[in-house]
């Protein structure tokens, strides 16, 4: 039974769907069980997040899928197979797991901390050694610098790649993480979320997180799951319905304030309508008269001013036109521009900055349009339809 | 008896951690040439003093290198078979009380070795003779393993069950089985405490074994003992300088074992 559950290979989904049917949890001597019926789909290659208050059961329900908790009753399947029937410690050797703190032997050096697994699933040292090393690069850590160093020896953020690194080392196709970020500062933390979604773009896995934080849900889910005791479901859907429309009230204490700016974060200025001529663009070499012009034209009061490269550099106000032989240095320097690839929330934050329109910016920082308040709030107004709020 | 027990209850070895690493590292690295020099510099001095002098016919008969290497030999030898009987009983003994199914029986066998300890060294020796009429080497490690196995056994328990839950959550987490983790992540991890455990029991046994000569198992106590009675005070002085300094050599060995043998990154 080494290989019950195979391993795609190939780049894009590589993870394996995950049903849970009617599972159950008690305790002997409790009278209430810790997960009662939970039923629930994990697409394959998604990252579904389990989030809910201390004690809901959302970490019991998540050791159920690798048997570190045996379930009552129910039955797991991962890409249809029958997890229930694998012997457990041949169906953890498939399944990525990562937990806070990492959990890195202290004995240990780093590479054969990530070893650990393919050597459990008896790879040959040559092949061990190769991939510890591409799972080092792969989180961003050098393996000439760090791979025999002791675990002490790494910041915790360290310590929760190669956590990580550890987790993927045997291509398992369902990686689950019990809040692998809880015990870092929040920029670690931040960068960490990035790396990992970064990953996540490549390898496709199916991914089951835990975490009490709502915004690294937000942040990291392509599904949040909602859950309240018992590991109840109140709520299972996109981060953006949730934001939009939470289910009940339960759902919307743990969205909390904020939801709308929340939503920001979700939506990139590329997915959204930006003006593409709401800004008149002069370049730096027109004369201030024909600006004016133009500007008195259109009914407009300002310019923005290009480089020769149409990279945007200042906002040239009408009056200040007058009487100017050229727009060399006239007018306000443009402070913040936002490009296609800036969350919405960027971009309220350049159009704040800016003082009601922000230009956005292509890759090579060449002007494509711009984006004003009014583009962020019929955004949310189209996502709350959307989701029926 | 250097190493005395110390911090937790019949927990030994948990040295001051307080101290500032450089110091305990200075005095870690001292101790490791000072102390075995300082053993052979007495225990030498001791003997060349005794032998040199005009000796009796009767201290004669004693201080002679045959008899001092057989009786040296013999507190050796007594000292390693009551070591390596308590290491194999004690160590899977506190392995099998750490594990979830036996867990419930570990106050029983813990009251046995804390009886054992706590009763003199000397009462358990002659008992154990009048018990079973043993005479020799057996009589004195059989009882001295009783004597000298709660160190060990303690410290396996502690050693075991101090390991952070977490790692062998972690262990069964990617698929290490319950004997893989407790092979490749508890045991290593406990390999300090054991170590100190195992230091104290040797240094009790060295020194105990000096009661040696009650049951005819010979050792350095029989040179202190004829040299009580007899009143040779160069057989007494040259008996107790070897005794003295054999523990502490074994004590230094202890030390050793415990610098060397444990895993990097252990602590």
């Amino acid at each position: 039974m080494t290989e019950t559950i195979e391993q795609p290979t190939e780049q894009g989904v590589s993870g394996a769907e995950i049903r849970l049917e009617k599972v159950t949890k008690k305790y002997p001597n409790t009278s209430a069980p810790a997960v009662e019926e939970f039923t629930m789909t994990i697409p394959a290659g998604k990252v579904v997040v389990f989030v809910g208050p201390s004690g809901c059961g959302k970490t019991t329900t998540m050791r159920m899928i690798n048997r570190m908790v045996e379930p009552t009753s129910g039955t797991i399947t991962i890409d249809g197979k029958d997890a229930l029937h694998i012997d457990p410690d041949q169906l953890r050797r498939t399944i990525g797991y990562a937990i806070q703190q990492a959990g890195l032997f202290p004995h240990y050096t780093v590479a054969q901390n990530i070893g650990v697994v393919p050597g459990l699933l008896k790879w040959d040292k040559k092949r061990i050694a190769d991939r510890v090393d591409e799972m080092m690069e792969l989180v961003g850590l050098d393996p000439a610098t760090f791979a025999h160093r002791l675990p002490r020896q790494l910041s915790g953020g360290q310590q929760q790649r190669v956590g990580v690194a550890r987790a993927l080392a045997a291509d398992p196709p369902v990686l689950l993480m019990d809040e692998p970020f809880g015990a870092v500062d929040p920029i670690t933390r931040g960068n960490l979320q990035d790396e990992l979604m970064r990953l996540q773009a490549e390898l496709g896995k199916t991914i089951v997180f835990v975490t009490h934080d709502f915004d690294e849900a937000v942040k990291l889910g392509d599904k949040i799951a909602v859950l309240g005791d018992r590991s109840s479901i109140q709520q299972y859907d996109t981060p953006d319905a949730i934001l939009a429309n939470p289910a009940n009230d339960t759902v919307a204490g743990f969205v909390g304030a904020g939801a709308s700016l929340k939503q920001l974060t979700l939506t990139r200025v590329r997915d959204v309508d930006y003006s593409t001529d709401q800004v008149l663009a002069v370049g730096d070499n027109e004369r201030p008269a024909v600006v004016a012009e133009k500007l008195t034209k259109s009914g407009r009061t300002y310019a923005l001013v290009l480089d020769a490269r149409r990279r945007p550099q200042r906002w040239v106000h009408v009056r200040e036109l007058v009487g100017k032989q050229s727009l060399d240095g006239v007018g306000r320097p443009v402070g913040d521009t936002v490009s296609t690839q800036s969350t919405l929330q960027d971009a309220l934050e350049a159009i704040l900055t800016e003082g009601g329109c922000a230009p956005v910016t292509g890759s090579r920082g060449e002007l494509l349009g711009s984006i004003d308040i009014n583009t962020v709030t019929s955004v949310i107004a189209n996502v709350r339809e959307e989701h029926g709020a | 008896m250097t190493a005395a027990v110390e911090g937790l209850p019949g927990v030994s070895g948990t040295r001051a951690v307080e101290q500032r690493p450089s110091v305990a590292l200075r005095s870690d690295r001292l101790r490791l040439f000072v102390q075995p020099i300082a053993v052979v510099l007495i225990v030498g001095a001791v003997i060349v003093w005794a032998l040199s002098g005009e000796l009796s016919a009767n201290e004669r008969e004693t201080l002679n290198l045959p008899t001092i290497l057989t009786l040296t030999g013999q507190h050796v030898l007594i000292t390693l078979v009551v070591s390596a009987l308590v290491v194999v009983i004690a160590v899977p003994l506190g392995i099998a009380l750490t594990r979830p199914a036996l867990r419930w029986s570990s106050p029983v066998f813990l009251a046995i070795a804390n009886v054992g300890q706590a009763a003199p060294a000397l009462g358990v020796i002659v008992l154990f003779f009048l018990w079973t009429g043993i005479e020799g080497l057996w009589a004195v490690a059989i009882p001295l393993v009783f004597y000298t196995l709660l160190p060990v056994l303690r410290n396996t328990m502690v050693g075991i069950q101090q390991v952070d839950p977490s790692l062998i959550d972690a262990g069964r987490g990617i698929g290490m089985s319950a004997w893989g983790v407790l092979r490749r992540v508890e045991l290593p991890l406990a390999v300090p405490l054991i170590l100190a455990g195992l230091r104290t029991a040797l240094v009790l046994a060295v020194g105990t074994a000096t009661l040696a000569f009650f049951v005819n198992g010979g050792g350095l106590g029989e040179l202190i003992d004829t040299g009580y009675k007899l009143q040779l005070n160069s057989v007494m002085y040259v008996g107790s300088a070897l005794a003295i300094g054999l523990a502490l050599l074994v004590d230094w060995v202890g030390g050793m074992a415990e610098r060397w043998l444990a895993p990097k990154g252990a602590e």
